[in-house]
């Protein structure tokens, strides 16, 4: 060791500012981290949590479940269960990622109980042109999927769509995030839905009583 | 943090052997703030001036999180200026300036979360910000504690004035509302080109001719006088 510091002294003593600042900065990052952290990542749940009884009418923010599924390739993903108030299921949300056209666009996309139709579509993190592929967040362009079905692919078209047809029409000047978000929502339903519907059967929704009573107490 | 009383008095250097051609703390706050400013004098710092100015919210984030960036490295940098090497001190300034904006950024994820998602790329962009490294070493790195303070805070006054300036006339004219509130006519028909890029372009380069202008006429007047 004695030899060591004799060979480098001028190493050291050129560098030991730098050093000392590394680490004492890097200690300080990762306090904030230790500090925040957990505040951000409850952000991040919170927005989720938030979003998703607007995506399953009906769902209620406390009944809401995530739930670890092994999607088609092997994967495994989260999914969320959302329940109305009564815990009788109302809906799931997939939360789904891919490229748009400048980074990734996060969504989270909400289906009906029997994982048939679209209930609503939500961007949760986006970074397209603004004023163009941005538009993709508006409602004019998220409202088109809802009700749309899963049994055929979403189809993007640059016209008026044909009503009754699985077809959104394209945000103007934006048709890569359009067709983005269209296929992000097309692979995630391929690859969820079956996963979907064997936990659906798997796990007894709600016990027939019930289901037959909340109806009534309505 | 006790910036001026946390410097041993030993590294102080007395008033007297300050070069004469320093600026104060007062000359420096001052400056920064419109003769010096960063974005019409010096032209610093555009990547945040064009980008996150499209309305009043985002620029004052931007000006509030550059602002506690700049004057947290100018006075760590002023604390430590008697120990750093020539050769290593642009690299003391960088893991400097990257360590505040780190917790700029972590901070504004916790605590402004939309705030946080609307800037994206542009609040970790910070560090690469030239008016920040550029005071750490016209200023910070050579003069004490007080004025490099007094530098970092009229300087980042001097920047959140053109944000704002910028931001004003393009959400004004963009989307008919300031700081989100509606306040020009309904019958206003919005500038959407004033929201995108192309708007930023154009309102700083008349923005930036009006002050060149009005500078410029004024040297004029007081040369004839």
């Amino acid at each position: 060791m004695n030899t060591d510091t004799t060979q480098h002294p001028a190493y050291i003593r050129q560098a030991w500012l730098v050093i000392l600042l590394g680490l004492v900065y890097g200690a300080a990052l990762a306090g904030v981290q230790v500090g925040l952290g957990p505040r951000i990542e409850e952000n991040k749940r919170q927005e989720t949590y938030g979003v998703i009884p607007r995506l399953v009418p009906g769902a209620d923010a406390k009944h809401i479940e995530p739930i670890t599924l092994e999607a088609v390739g092997g994967k495994t993903r989260r999914v969320y269960r959302a329940a109305d108030s009564n815990g009788e299921l109302r809906g799931w949300v997939i939360p789904a990622s891919g490229l748009g056209f400048a980074d990734r666009i996060d969504l989270l996309i909400g289906l009906d109980s029997h994982a048939e139709r679209i209930t609503g579509m939500y961007v949760l993190d986006q970074k397209e042109t603004p004023g163009l592929g941005n538009l993709i967040v508006d409602e004019r362009f998220r409202d088109q999927f809802v009700k749309k079905s899963v049994f055929e692919p979403i189809d993007v078209v640059k016209t008026d769509p044909k009503p009754g047809s699985n077809q959104i029409r394209a945000v103007t000047g934006a048709t890569i995030s359009s067709d983005s978000v269209a296929s992000i929502i097309n692979k995630a339903v391929e690859q969820l839905r079956k996963p979907i519907l064997e936990q659906q059967k798997a796990v007894p929704i709600t016990d027939p009583e019930k289901r037959g009573a909340s109806p009534a107490a309505k | 943090m006790t910036i001026p009383n946390s410097e041993p008095p030993s590294r102080q250097p007395p008033a007297t052997s300050m070069p004469l051609d320093q600026p104060t703390a007062g000359e420096r706050f001052i400056q920064g703030i419109l003769p010096e400013n960063p974005v019409y004098r010096q032209l610093l710092g555009m990547c945040p001036t064009l980008a996150v100015t499209g309305a009043m919210q985002p620029a004052m984030t931007m000006a509030a999180a550059t602002a506690f960036v700049l004057i947290s490295a100018n006075v760590i940098v002023s604390l430590i200026r008697g120990l750093l090497r020539p050769h290593l001190r642009i690299l003391v300034f960088t893991l400097t300036i990257a360590t505040f904006v780190t917790i700029a950024d972590r901070a504004l994820a916790a605590y402004l979360y939309t705030m946080s998602k609307e800037l994206g790329p542009y609040v970790p962009l910070i560090i690469v910000n030239c008016l920040i490294i550029s005071r750490c070493e016209i200023c910070a790195s050579k003069q004490s504690v007080g004025t490099a303070l007094a530098d970092g805070v009229g300087m980042s006054l001097g920047f959140a004035v053109a944000l704002a300036s910028i931001a004003t006339v393009r959400e004004l004219l963009g989307l008919g509302t300031w700081f989100g509130l509606p306040v020009m006519p309904t019958v206003w028909r919005h500038w959407g080109v004033m929201i995108l890029p192309p708007g930023a372009f154009l309102t700083l380069g008349l923005l930036l001719g009006l002050v060149e202008w009005t500078a410029s006429k004024r040297q004029a007047t007081t040369k004839h006088q």
